[in-house]
């Protein structure tokens, strides 16, 4: 127990040798507004790539079929043979003919009742789902299947017409890494001035501790210290602040209903990586301000 | 008595300026008084702040503790300034810190246990006629009391050499009576001292005290720099 109350004791003496209060006032809050928005980047690029990667997963594996066929009996015949075959066919491991009803409610807003009149010819679809893996040589395959059937058919891939939207996402996503890498470049600027800074008004101090027999080591822990504080309190508010705005737009998102919107979510894993950056934060300031000060030190004899 | 202190044909020059200190030679025994003088602007303080280690020289040679410090690496000097004990004449207390922390600075920085500062810190606010003004901060303290803290934190650490720029400027006769009387009383324990001092009358209080002069950034006489003051001369000294 002493013992403990001892290092206690010793350690505020230590940390008295700076002047109590923060070293440089904005510092916390100039720390939170950064992690605020690197909190936010983050969860935009893990939300993306989240997205992306379901997409990808999605899409790669699914096609539509079209039977492009004018004549609505001969259309109805050939889409029942091409169920047929692709419910045969290896590497498909589901086949959904698209009812005509649910594409005519679709076409409506563009075509209007001609949509339903049966006077336009609308093709049959059917949405094959395949089996996990070389998407492309099953789709293919599949061409090849259905060319034998008729010349009327189309095989297409989702992922074809979905890839310049996964492309555009994914863009987004490295923007948002890039944006996380200045932010924490940024906040090392930062700590570095503000750490110059201290250095420079405490210059007298850190001259009379250094006559004494400080070293440099144990100088710079004072300054690491404090300028560690400073970054732990606006870190956590920083990352606070972020977390709840990522719930509130996490919820908006689900309201939407929307499938593609849907896609882009925090799987808890992305959770503990945006937990890391008030951490590496933290550390980030602490190595920035304790370089920053050695090399300040160095300069003196 | 071995040299403890070493200067060879030591210069100092601050910038593009003529040197403060010129050809400045001479050694000081490891348990000697030495008494620096000279009028304003001679350059006690310079010689001073290389024989603390706050510079270093242009051109010559410092040996402290029988190493050459002109050539030692940063990294070693906190171990030869932990040897030295220093009054400045500003006194350079750490204003934000109280006269007991002040004090006690030095014990911390050499890593001694917490519970091992009260004791020696208490003893010397006491002796210095602080005891009840531990907890002050140096701007509530007079002139005189903030060099009596200045003093009491170079001796804090019983260094081998105490270097103190003008001790006494700030304090009344007696007190200044009883520094000597301390610093004297170190100076049996083994501690070199050397002080820089206009105080002639002060000199002469100390029995076997010896004295440099400087004029003008050089030792006065340089074929023998060191000299007894005439007071002591009676003493025996």
């Amino acid at each position: 127990m002493s013992g403990t109350r001892d290092r206690r004791a010793a350690a505020a003496a230590r940390h008295r040798l700076l002047p109590e209060g923060r070293v440089a006032g904005p510092m916390p809050w100039i720390i939170a507004i950064m992690m605020f928005l690197t909190v936010l980047a983050a969860a935009a690029g893990l939300g993306l790539g989240a997205a992306v990667r379901s997409m990808s997963a999605d899409l790669a594996g699914r096609a539509t079929v079209q039977i492009v066929e004018a004549g609505a009996e001969a259309r109805d015949r050939l889409s029942a043979r091409v169920a047929q075959a692709l419910r045969g066919a290896d590497g498909v491991a589901r086949v959904e003919a698209v009812d005509p009803a649910t594409l005519s409610d679709q076409l409506r807003p563009w075509l209007g009742e001609d949509a339903t009149s049966g006077d336009l010819p609308i093709p049959a679809l059917i949405d094959v789902t395949l089996t996990a893996g070389q998407a492309d040589a099953k789709v293919d395959r599949l061409r090849r299947l259905l060319s034998g059937l008729s010349p009327k058919i189309r095989v297409e891939p989702h992922a074809a017409f979905l890839l310049p939207l996964a492309g555009l996402l994914s863009a987004l996503g490295w923007l948002a890494a890039g944006i996380v890498l200045l932010m924490a470049l940024a906040t090392g600027a930062v700590v570095v001035l503000a750490a110059r800074g201290a250095h420079d008004s405490h210059r007298g101090t850190i001259e009379v501790l250094h006559l004494m027999g400080a070293t440099d080591v144990q100088i710079a822990r004072l300054f690491q210290r404090r300028i560690a504080l400073d970054a732990m309190l606006g870190s956590l508010l920083g990352f606070a602040v972020a977390a709840c705005v990522i719930l509130l737009l996490g919820a908006r998102l689900i309201a939407t209903g929307s499938e593609l919107l849907g896609a882009v979510h925090l799987p808890w894993s992305s959770w503990v990586m945006l937990l890391a950056l008030p951490v590496g934060g933290i550390l980030l300031a602490m190595l920035a301000a304790r370089w920053t000060v050695l090399r300040a030190l160095g300069r003196a004899l | 008595m071995s040299a403890i202190v070493q200067f060879e044909n030591v210069g100092l020059r601050y910038g593009l300026d003529s040197e403060t200190l010129s050809d400045v030679s001479f050694s000081l025994h490891g348990g000697g008084f030495y008494f620096l003088t000279g009028a304003s602007g001679a350059g006690k303080t310079s010689l001073l702040k290389l024989l603390y280690l706050a510079q270093r020289p242009s051109r010559g040679v410092i040996r402290l503790f029988g190493e050459d410090v002109v050539t030692l690496p940063r990294k070693r000097l906190p171990g030869f300034r932990r040897r030295i004990g220093v009054v400045f004449q500003d006194f350079r207390l750490v204003p934000h810190l109280s006269a007991y922390d002040n004090i006690a600075l030095p014990l911390r920085v050499a890593g001694m246990e917490e519970a091992e500062v009260d004791a020696p810190v208490s003893e010397m606010l006491n002796w210095v006629g602080l005891g009840d003004r531990g907890q002050a901060r140096p701007a509530t303290l007079s002139g005189g009391e903030q060099q009596r803290v200045a003093i009491a934190r170079a001796v804090i650490a019983r260094p081998e050499i105490l270097v103190a720029d003008e001790p006494t400027g700030n304090v009344d006769a007696d007190m200044a009576s009883r520094l000597m009387t301390l610093f004297e009383a170190l100076n049996r324990l083994g501690t070199t001292i050397v002080v820089a001092t206009h105080d002639l009358p002060l000199i002469g209080q100390v029995a076997g005290a010896q004295m440099m002069r400087l004029d003008k950034g050089r030792l006065a006489d340089p074929t023998g720099a060191l000299r007894y003051p005439p007071l002591s001369q009676g003493n025996g000294g």
